[in-house]
């Protein structure tokens, strides 16, 4: 891994820290206070971001994408976790996984994506498959040529927005040797499909604005031109394109860790007690210290896994490690910047409370600090035979 | 029509700036530095008149330090075409002066034979305001200073100026020097695809030695001080009680 940024990653730091701060935060207290996106508002960050050349820029070139390696996308989406992530879903990073789609899929799901034209979303868990996922019950079945599909996804991040949903649904079952495996199949569902449905979700304490929705299945015809991927090969799709949804989190966390941490040291740096800053006391001065060792820790094991998949090296662990490290750093982080501000650092006049509760969903979704504990644990002792 | 824009790297607009303990000027290690505002400004106006297809070319210039490469890697990424680096100093803290400035650029702009130099009204490092109008004076180009507005048609410009207490409309001959202030326009971000291309702009490098101008400093700074601190307010309990207040200090 080379150490420091080049000139042009140097320049998207810039510009979107710029961005971040002049089109995101100045809308952020409207979504935490009436929990949606105004219409207006996600239109125009979106046609700020086509126009800068943002716009799905996790793509590459061949499809009209800007072909960002792994690193760059690192700090695009360090970046945008400055942001409230209800308004920076806006800036649009469609899902890798549509560069699994062929033929006439093409034209209809990967092209539009790109162009910011229409929107998706991913949907895998469901109320009995959480860090399970071979658990689902969404099932789509054989019948006269199509695929009909029944069950119930919840958790669904941005499907309110979405004008198509990726879905992840059972179609067979395999006797091992370890049990019955069952076979997934990743299909595409356009809004409008009859026997779909999309409704609002749960109010989470996390992400406000940022909703989550539940989608019901109910003998919802799909023809074979839907499936994105193989048939049965649901995990195939997963596996090569949603590897590094993970590293992305850890990235995100890195970015509101050190926003958050700008309050504390301006705070430390400013407030008085006793007749001195409080910075001046070795009981807050230590704290900082601790803060910013943590966060330059997670960033750099953020920026090594992004690095080492540039170069085409295993990084399976890696990613692990970088989102479960970020993830708890931020809990820490966060509550150790409200601490700081004592009773202030509770009250919404702030934005320290709202960190606070965002920081509490990273720990959990795309994998909770425990499945990531597991995939660590896993690649070092599977190797001892253990 | 090729434009020539100015612009320099000062310390960032958001950083709190600090006195060194000597006094002898402003601390500028580890401090983030970015492009002087007004001169982003200028570039902005200098790509939207590139836009309108009244410019061909745009041509960034810097004096300074040899990090200033970053500061016109950013004009770059704005738009611009290519770049000129002139290092007249090996030391960041080492502010080249106004005069030394203008007899660098009046020598790039008998080599680059621009129409236009577009340039911020003033760096907000030390707010001299000068080297536009000392440019415009060896070169005895005509001046518009302050501007809000700019239009070009052909020999002459109309700049709006502002000035104390309000505007004043001025037509300039071309070619001639325009210095521009906050409100002309809002500079856009650099593009994505603009930052990829700016590594692959020219940007050549000079010396202020290749220009023969002696960049010694003239004037000798005495102090720097932090601005006084501000003094706490006390709180009023009634309009009549403000008022009596402000009587009392001869506020009103």
């Amino acid at each position: 891994m080379q150490y420091g940024l080049n000139d042009a990653q140097e320049m998207i730091v810039a510009t979107l820290r710029a961005f971040v701060e002049k089109e995101i935060y100045p809308h952020e207290a409207l979504v935490e206070r009436s929990g949606t996106v105004p219409d207006e508002i996600a239109a125009e960050i979106r046609r700020k971001t086509i126009d800068l050349g943002f716009y799905a820029c996790n793509f590459p070139e061949s499809v009209g994408g800007a072909g960002l390696n792994h690193l760059e996308f690192a700090l695009v989406e360090r970046e945008l976790g400055r942001g409230s992530m209800a308004l920076t879903h806006f800036f649009g990073r469609p899902q890798n996984i549509l560069m699994a789609c062929q033929g006439e899929q093409v034209d209809r799901y990967l092209l539009p994506a790109v162009r910011g034209e229409r929107m998706d979303a991913l949907a895998m868990t469901e109320p009995g498959a959480g860090s399970d996922v071979r658990g689902m019950t969404c099932t789509a079945r054989r019948e006269g040529g199509d695929w009909v599909a029944n069950g119930t996804k919840h958790f669904i991040s941005g499907a309110e927005h979405a004008d198509f949903v990726i879905v992840f649904m059972a179609t067979g079952a395999d006797e091992t040797p370890k049990g019955v495996k069952k076979r997934i199949t990743a299909f595409l569902v356009d809004r409008g499909t009859p026997g779909f449905t999309i409704r609002p979700g749960y109010k989470s304490v996390s992400h406000r604005g940022y909703a989550n929705s539940i989608l019901e299945f109910d003998d919802c015809r799909l023809p074979d031109a839907q499936v994105l991927g193989e048939v049965d090969g649901g995990f195939e799709v997963m596996n090569t394109w949603l590897y590094a949804t993970r590293l992305t989190v850890a990235a995100m966390c890195v970015g509101r860790a050190r926003r958050v941490f700008d309050y504390a040291l301006d705070h430390a740096a400013t407030r008085e007690q006793f007749g001195q800053k409080i910075g001046k006391f070795q009981g807050v001065s230590f704290q900082l210290a601790d803060m910013i060792t943590e966060i330059d820790a997670a960033d750099l094991l953020t920026l090594a896994a992004a690095d080492r998949l540039d170069q085409g090296l295993p990084a399976n662990r890696e990613i692990a490690s970088a989102k479960l490290y970020a993830s708890e750093m931020l809990a820490r982080v966060t509550d150790a910047a409200i601490q700081l501000h004592g009773g202030m650092g509770l009250m919404d006049d702030y934005p320290l409370e709202r960190f606070w509760r965002d920081a509490r969903v990273e720990r959990i979704w795309d994998g909770t600090s425990e499945i990531q504990r597991h995939i660590i644990s896993r690649d070092l002792l599977r190797a001892l035979g253990a | 029509m090729k434009v020539l824009v100015p612009v320099k790297r000062v310390i960032d607009y958001n950083v709190k700036v600090r006195v060194k303990a000597d006094g002898s000027g402003v601390d500028l290690a580890n401090v983030k530095m970015s492009m002087n505002p007004f001169d982003e400004i200028a570039v902005e106006e200098a790509i939207r008149l590139k836009e309108a297809g009244k410019a061909e070319e745009i041509v960034a210039v810097s004096v300074g330090v040899k990090q200033a490469q970053e500061t016109l890697r950013t004009a770059l990424a704005m738009g611009a075409d290519r770049a000129i680096l002139v290092v007249a100093a090996d030391d960041v803290h080492t502010d080249i002066e106004p005069l030394a400035v203008a007899k660098i650029l009046a020598k790039v702009v008998e080599a680059e034979q621009p129409g236009l130099v577009l340039c911020g009204k003033q760096a907000i490092d030390n707010d001299m305001n000068a080297t536009g109008q000392m440019l415009s004076a060896l070169l005895g180009w005509s001046q518009g200073t302050f501007a809000s507005e700019l239009s070009v048609d052909g020999d002459h410009a109309t700049v709006t100026r502002e000035v104390d207490g309000g505007l004043q409309t001025i037509k300039v001959k071309m070619p001639a020097i325009i210095t521009v202030d906050l409100r002309l326009n809002e500079p856009r971000y650099a593009s994505l695809p603009n930052i990829m291309k700016a590594k692959k702009k020219p940007l050549d490098e000079k010396t202020a030695a290749d220009y023969g101008v002696d960049v010694a400093p003239r004037l000798e700074i005495v102090k720097t001080a932090e601005p006084a601190a501000r003094a706490a307010g006390i709180m009023v309990g009634s309009v009549d009680e403000l008022v009596q207040k402000l009587k009392d200090v001869g506020a009103i």
